[in-house]
């Protein structure tokens, strides 16, 4: 009975590192009905950043601060640099993109930081809590996935910046037309989502330890995640990204065994397509004409 | 007169179209300061093309200038900035947002104090749109949506106000609501109305000054009264 408690802990925390992708994954969606494959793998760039500032002597919180920092600005970069000009190309052009930053960015990733798996250190208390049910790291990563969450939310919900994004995001036409500069809020966006996956990466490192293709089970996980709670919907995101994290570990441990877990992500995102193609949350638009 | 004041917005030459060909042939027009301009025509005859055009919201040649200065070629949203409001076709509804969120979304660029009040002016003008404040704006009638539109585009605090069709699709007692309340608009606060109409004769009521379109090149302007007591021309374009 403990190992099954301690088996749903383990799937929420490594969830919530699913759900902070998946909501990476839900804002570039919905300002551009694009997913990007590239996520991940910007992600694990930013998470040898923070790695670079750590061995180099810095806090770690302070190099957790400018990891996301520079993550931002990285991510602010791309969208003006190599999606700006692709606005108007037709999806194929957007896939042939995403793919292609995959590779330069994960190529870039080894050739910089090399392809040796290294160990990265957590901030939290390194050790069992709670009597074995949960690890200090586990609390640590869950916490800080719930304030970022929280804050996105608040940033989203309560402030004119946020408003306004959102409004680029439904509906860029009208948006223009009350004096919302879209581009930009369409490069903050990208700027933002780079972060939440810094955030991911740094928070999941010390578990699965650091390697160019870190992020590549994490990201299809996020993606099943991202469309069974929504893929229009963050908050639906965010629930399903939680949710396959405990489908995962339950299965992993009880059903299929690790080796064949990443299964169980194809299996979900067929399932959702197949039955609920919307998601659990998706959102229903009521309009009356 | 030696000393006339000089148009708000003043187009000349003006070409604008959405493929390779022009929809609008080259056509001159001129909005008073303070004044309700109308510009009528049939379906198809670029009414529509010609309020995104001054807009900035498709390709455009010739020259478009507000109070003097040169806006053609410029980004919608830097247009929108220097006081442009547009209540475009279709209504632009943010069906995902509340009524709240839109109209905070019409306020967004003003930094200024008086945000609160236009809010409490726009709940006199609608009072509507108070009862449905937090509901989401894509549940609201077709009116309403007009009504939330006119609200928007109100609170930029706009010295140019575009409006395309407001009487489309709407019950004849809405329409005469939304006339009624633009005529307001027009007498309190100190806003120019550029306006799109299918529907001539409701137009050529609020108007001062008419133009009229045909296929891309306006065919008659002048005193809205004059065009409103000529038979020929109300036979031949207007149909009534």
């Amino acid at each position: 009975m403990n190992g099954f408690l301690h088996q749903i802990i383990a799937g929420i925390a490594t969830g919530g590192i699913y759900a902070s992708v998946a909501l990476a994954l839900v804002m570039i969606y919905q300002a551009t009905h694009h997913v990007n494959f590239a996520q991940g793998e910007m992600a694990t760039f930013s998470t040898y950043i923070a790695l670079t500032l750590v061995n180099a002597g810095w806090p770690f919180w302070l190099a957790f601060v400018a990891t996301v920092g520079i993550s931002f600005c990285l991510g602010v970069l791309i969208e003006r640099v190599l999606m700006r000009p692709m606005d108007k190309a037709p999806v194929l052009t957007h896939v042939g993109l995403f793919i292609g930053l995959v590779l330069v960015v994960s190529n870039l990733t080894g050739w910089v930081f090399d392809y040796t798996v290294k160990p990265f250190p957590t901030p939290f208390f390194d050790g069992p809590l709670l009597g074995g049910l949960v690890s200090g790291h586990e609390l640590g990563s869950t916490a800080v996935t719930l304030v970022v969450l929280g804050l996105v939310y608040l940033f989203f919900r309560h402030t004119s910046l946020g408003l306004a994004m959102r409004a680029a995001a439904f509906n860029p036409v009208s948006a223009r037309l009350v004096g919302v500069r879209v581009g930009w809020m369409l490069a903050l966006g990208w700027g933002l989502a780079a972060a939440i996956g810094a955030i991911a990466g740094i928070m999941v490192a010390p578990v699965v330890f650091l390697e160019p293709n870190m992020m590549l089970g994490i990201l299809l996980y996020a993606f099943a995640g991202a469309l069974l709670g929504g893929i229009d919907n963050p908050l639906g995101a965010v629930v399903g990204g939680f949710a396959v994290g405990v489908i995962e570990n339950l299965g992993g441990t009880y059903i299929v065994g690790t080796e064949l877990k990443l299964t169980l992500a194809l299996v979900i995102i067929i399932g959702v397509l197949l039955v609920k193609p919307s998601g659990l949350f998706g959102r229903v638009v009521l309009s009356r004409v | 007169m030696l000393l006339e004041v000089p148009p708000l917005l003043e187009v000349k030459g003006l070409k604008a179209g959405y493929g390779p060909t022009w929809v609008l042939a080259g056509i001159d027009f001129a909005v008073a300061e303070g004044g309700v301009t109308a510009l009528l025509g049939a379906n198809g005859a670029g009414k529509t093309t010609t309020l995104r055009a001054v807009c900035g919201m498709i390709r455009t040649e010739g020259s478009i200038t507000l109070a003097g200065q040169p806006i053609q070629g410029r980004a919608t949203e830097d247009i929108v900035r220097l006081g442009v409001a547009h209540v475009p076709d279709g209504r632009g509804t943010f069906m995902e947002l509340t009524v709240e969120e839109n109209m905070r979304l019409g306020a967004i660029t003003r930094r200024d104090k008086g945000v609160a009040a236009d809010f409490e002016r726009m709940f006199e003008l609608f009072p509507r749109l108070k009862q449905r404040f937090r509901q989401q704006a894509g549940t609201l009638s077709g009116g309403e949506q007009q009504m939330l539109a006119i609200a928007r585009a109100l609170l930029l605090r706009p010295r140019l106000l575009l409006m395309d069709e407001p009487s489309f699709g709407l019950a004849p007692l809405i329409v005469q609501e939304i006339f009624g309340i633009m005529a307001r608009v027009r007498d309190e606060q100190k806003v120019s109305i550029l306006l799109v109409e299918q529907n001539a004769n409701l137009a050529l009521e609020i108007a001062d000054q008419a133009y009229l379109l045909e296929t891309g090149r306006i065919v008659v302007s002048g005193p809205a009264a004059d065009i409103r007591q000529d038979e020929s021309i109300r036979r031949s374009y207007l149909g009534y």
